[in-house]
């Protein structure tokens, strides 16, 4: 039989997320080349060191912004419910490979790792731009610039973590790339990973 | 460049040992505040040497000028008029000091510093900076605890006092030492620097000052140049001399305990992933239901 497929995310939104991705990678790859000694080389991602240096901040802004305007079509879909609090606290169940509970479009994980990164983006951000040179940096004291220093690598190796659990889930719920790449998923992983979404967009018994 | 007469002692953002086979003399400088006149001879020689020109400034009420350290003046000097109940008796003072780089023991810019090799510390003691590879950062700036580095604005590299390395690398003194009329800025081995310093601050406790003394921080692991100060136990009349300066908490945490937490916490995520595959195994939805739906269709 055919496929029976339910659109996922539209063609707006896949082309918002792999910005967001391939930014947040030249990012990733160039700000680790900053932070550890024996990677600097990964500064060669934008051609040189000091172009690596000069570019890297504006990427940021891109990314920011893209972001942005994921969190605005998101933030209400990642709301916590007590639904996602017995997930959060099953998380051991659900790594075996069995559901927990009656999960709508997103499940407890997946909006835990919203709100770390909607975090983590504002943190980058502030502290980015705060220290960033030759432009914003002067109007801040140095014992201000240090701490935005500290928070800025503290924060992206927290998103560098979160995006590999980010993408590690993705791959170990096959399936779940389809839905960013072509935006569909199949009714079979509806039904068994988000049954509550399944019967709103189906009508669906799930 | 790295003068290979000068061997190295550290580099910047280098995990391996920098060359350090040979031996040279640790040397210092030592400023004399108590002699010094504020000539600003040794600004001139500076900008001389060095080939630097700042912009003609504008007198702002002060004998400073310019007025700050900038790419175009490794050397500034500062005039502060002090006048404190608890400082000679309340009588006025005029403290000169020449700023500029204090080549410290333990650089809080080279530790700062993400580029490999774009700060230097040679053996002997001093700080350069390597401009061909600064990226321009400026961390370094953030790293000082003395408020040093200056970036560039016409080409964003990092500049500062060099101890002019490349005069030292062939036996001679700095040139602000070479210039200076009275002897206010002496140079030599760090030892000898120190036994100066010692006759200096016992002469000025006999006339008086019983609190002089040499500053040679030991919170950034003492300095290749020092000062010798009539009141040592207040350096912050000196325009602001920090009194127990370190590499600050937040940059030392930053250059060092979030390494290793990086490095373990990205490992561990991108262990998990793997380890959780390869035993648990994908997640797959089976197809069973659509297989249902099929029959009762």
């Amino acid at each position: 039989m055919k496929e029976q497929l339910i659109q996922r995310y539209n063609a707006a939104e896949r082309i918002n997320h792999w910005v967001v991705a391939v930014c947040f990678i030249l990012l990733a790859i160039s700000g680790l080349a900053f932070f550890y000694p024996a990677f600097f080389w990964l500064t060669g991602v934008f051609g040189t060191p000091q172009l690596a240096r000069i570019v890297h901040p504006f990427v940021g802004v891109v990314m920011f912004i893209a972001f942005a305007r994921q969190f605005f079509r998101y933030w209400h879909h990642n709301l916590v419910t007590s639904e996602d609090v017995k997930w959060m606290k099953s998380v051991k169940e659900v790594m075996k490979g069995n559901e927990v509970g009656d999960i709508g479009r997103y499940n407890g994980g997946q909006k835990g790792m919203f709100w770390v990164m909607v975090g983590c983006m504002a943190l980058l951000l502030i502290s980015g731009v705060i220290a960033w040179r030759p432009y914003f940096a002067l109007y801040f004291p140095i014992p201000l610039i240090r701490v935005a220093l500290l928070v800025h690598a503290a924060s992206a190796l927290v998103l560098i973590a979160s995006i590999i659990v980010h993408v590690y889930a993705a791959l170990w719920v096959q399936g779940t790339i389809r839905a960013m790449v072509e935006g569909v998923v199949t009714h079979a992983w509806a039904r068994k990973h988000h049954p509550k979404w399944f019967r709103e967009m189906t009508g669906k018994e799930s | 460049m790295a003068l290979q007469s000068l061997d190295i002692l550290r580099r910047s953002a280098s995990p391996t040992a920098a060359p350090q086979a040979r031996n040279p003399l640790e040397v210092a400088k030592l400023i004399d505040v108590s002699v010094c006149i504020g000539c600003k001879a040794c600004q001139v020689a500076c900008s001389e040497w060095n080939e630097l020109r700042d912009d003609v400034g504008s007198c702002v009420g002060v004998y400073d000028n310019p007025t700050d350290l900038s790419a175009q003046a490794w050397t500034v000097m500062r005039f502060n008029e002090v006048e404190q109940p608890d400082v000679s008796g309340g009588k006025l003072e005029w403290l000169i000091r020449k700023d500029g780089c204090m080549h410290c023991a333990d650089p809080g810019c080279l530790k700062a510093c993400p580029s490999p090799g774009a700060i230097i510390q040679y053996k002997n003691g001093i700080v350069d900076f390597h401009q061909e590879n600064c990226i321009g950062c400026g961390y370094c700036v953030s790293g000082c605890p003395f408020n040093v580095p200056r970036i560039n604005p016409k080409d964003n590299k990092a500049y500062k006092c060099n101890l002019c390395s490349d005069r030292v690398a062939v036996g001679q003194e700095p040139a602000c030492v070479k210039t200076c009329p009275t002897g206010a800025i002496q140079f030599g081995s760090k030892e000898d620097m120190q036994e100066v310093a010692a006759k200096r601050v016992t002469d000025l406790k006999s006339r008086g000052y019983d609190n002089a003394g040499l500053y040679d921080p030991q919170g950034v692991g003492g300095t290749h140049v020092m000062y010798v100060l009539h009141h040592a136990d207040k350096p912050e009349l000196y325009n602001n001399l920090p009194k127990d300066p370190a590499i600050s908490t937040t940059v030392s945490l930053w250059k060092g305990l979030l390494k290793p937490v990086a490095t373990l916490g990205i490992a561990a995520a991108g262990l998990f992933g793997f380890f959780h595959y390869i035993t648990v195994g994908p997640n797959r939805a089976e197809d069973e239901h659509e297989a249902e739906e099929e029959v009762t269709k």
